[in-house]
């Protein structure tokens, strides 16, 4: 961002400047005025006139001299820091000191000590780089931060988001595609079918698909069901029900369930439809990081 | 002694207490309100639509803002999880700003983008859901409640008052645009746009 300090009008400098200086002139003064009193001076035994408990008397002593000297100790410091950083105004400082550049310099910094191990790893291809303790462990830590909060720390996911630990994929879980999914994201589009079939239908169908994956259904409406689907879901998800990973279409006779197995879970499906939606990575962590992040998860179907 | 001069007038020393811790105000905060970085928004900072500006509402409302901050500072290890770090002139539309000043749970100024309605649909009904170690509270009744669209352009109009750009279309439209929305729809909308304007890698 642009650090460069623009008023309104030149005015807010010298407003700045003038009363920052005039508050510790002021201060100097002061403590030198109301100091008045060197020590030497005072009277020894000179008391205030106060009295208490008869005779319980308040001498009247100049501040010790190592105190006095720590607020002018203060104010000395105060000017230099002033004259060092930025604060009076615009004025930069004679260090040229800003967050900005600090930052700046940290992360180059940063980007020093790590850059060529994410370079490096960048060429190594992702069979490879799955069996790489370290590159797996760099993965492990960047999927903890970025990825967690939907797939779980764990990597086993949670309803509507994949577990990425097993061996069953949506969209493929070859390197390649694990990172392209990564990169590019992805956007399930499974339609509502409720209004194309009818709450029947949407009994139908829930059985059937319950069925094809050895769930307890009604055989009847099940029956059906089968109808229905060659018409309706055979498209996206194959006349087998086997899935289609090019479109992200699970295969329905296992029993991994990204929404569940319930009746009530396939049935909410097929009538309102799913939606799941994979932000994609590729301008928000870069290739290089994705590259390990697609290691590390291709590593953990592999255990 | 002239310290007695001070310690024996109280009217005296009331006006060089007031003129002392004056200064810091006078120097540190008024200049601020003439500062093209803190009165100028960054280029692309649009206004809250109504939708965003409701959910803002029920951000407010619910306290989010005492376990979530808005404000990533410039350190390496903060930009590195949150993004860009926030800079002034991403809150001028902001009245109240929601920057925080405790992380019970993560900062939010860039949360938008970062996962998907549906995520924050499931997180924000039952957060145990989506992320079984949180410990945020459950907000399920915001999918239940419905904004109360005849008091959005009103809001919208308080919010022109105090200098956002709001057109008279906007308020207009702003009824329209919250009918039959519930609290989630608007909530989700607001986190959803948190700090798209500025983007970096992280």
């Amino acid at each position: 961002m642009n650090p460069e300090v623009i008023f309104s009008s030149a005015f807010w400098n010298w407003w700045i400047i003038a009363l920052t200086l005039a508050n510790i002139l002021g201060c100097w003064w002061l403590i030198s005025w109301s100091a008045k009193k060197v020590p030497g001076e005072a009277a020894v035994g000179e008391v205030t006139g106060h009295r208490w408990d008869g005779d319980l008397q308040e001498y009247n002593n100049p501040l010790p001299r190592w105190w006095l000297w720590l607020f002018y100790i203060t104010l000395v410091f105060s000017l230099g820091y002033l004259a060092l950083y930025p604060g009076l105004g615009k004025l930069p400082g004679l260090l040229g000191w800003t967050p900005q550049k600090q930052y700046q310099e940290e992360i180059a910094a940063a980007e020093a000590a790590y850059q060529p191990l994410f370079a490096r790893y960048a060429q190594v291809p992702l069979e490879a780089l799955s069996k790489d303790p370290q590159a797996v462990k760099i993965g492990q830590r960047l999927f903890v931060n970025y990825c967690a909060g939907c797939h779980g720390s764990d990597a086993r996911g949670n309803p509507g988001f994949p577990d990425l630990s097993d061996h069953d994929w949506l969209y493929g879980g070859d390197p390649r595609t694990i990172e392209t999914s990564i990169l590019d994201g992805r956007n399930a589009a499974m339609p509502a079918w409720q209004e194309v079939v009818g709450d029947a239908g949407v009994d139908q169908l829930t059985a059937y698909v319950r069925r094809l994956a050895g769930l307890e259904a009604n055989a009847n409406l099940a029956a059906d069901g089968e109808a229905l689907f060659a018409t309706y879901c055979a498209g996206c998800h194959g006349s087998d029900a086997g899935g289609n990973q090019t479109l992200g279409a699970p295969n329905l006779h296992d029993r991994v369930w990204l929404y569940g197995g319930s009746a009530a879970s396939v049935r909410e499906s097929i009538a309102g439809g799913r939606n799941g939606h994979m932000p994609a990575h590729r301008e928000f962590l870069g290739t290089e990081k994705v590259h390990l992040l697609a290691a590390f998860i291709y590593s953990l179907s592999r255990q | 002694m002239s310290h007695e001069i001070v310690e024996k007038n109280i009217g005296l020393m009331a006006v060089l207490v007031l003129l002392v811790i004056s200064v810091g105000g006078l120097v540190e905060i008024v200049p601020l309100f003439f500062l093209k970085s803190t009165t100028e928004p960054v280029e692309g900072l649009k206004p809250y639509t109504a939708l965003q500006l409701e959910g803002r509402d029920i951000y407010i409302r619910e306290g989010c803002y005492l376990c979530h901050s808005q404000m990533i500072r410039p350190l390496r290890a903060e930009t590195e999880r949150y993004g860009h770090y926030s800079v002034a002139g991403e809150f001028v539309y902001d009245h109240p700003f929601q920057w925080g000043s405790k992380r019970t749970g993560p900062d939010l100024a860039r949360v938008g983008g970062r996962y998907s309605d549906e995520w924050h649909r499931v997180h924000l009904n039952n957060p145990r859901d989506v992320v079984p170690e949180s410990n945020m509270p459950a907000f399920p009744w915001l999918n239940e409640q419905l904004i109360d669209a005849s008091l959005t352009p009103r809001k919208l109009r308080a919010m022109r008052t105090l200098g956002v750009p709001y057109s008279d279309a906007d308020i207009e439209s702003a009824s329209a645009a919250v009918a039959g929305k519930t609290e989630m729809d608007a909530l989700v909308a607001y986190l959803q746009n948190l700090g798209t304007v500025l983007s970096s890698r992280r």
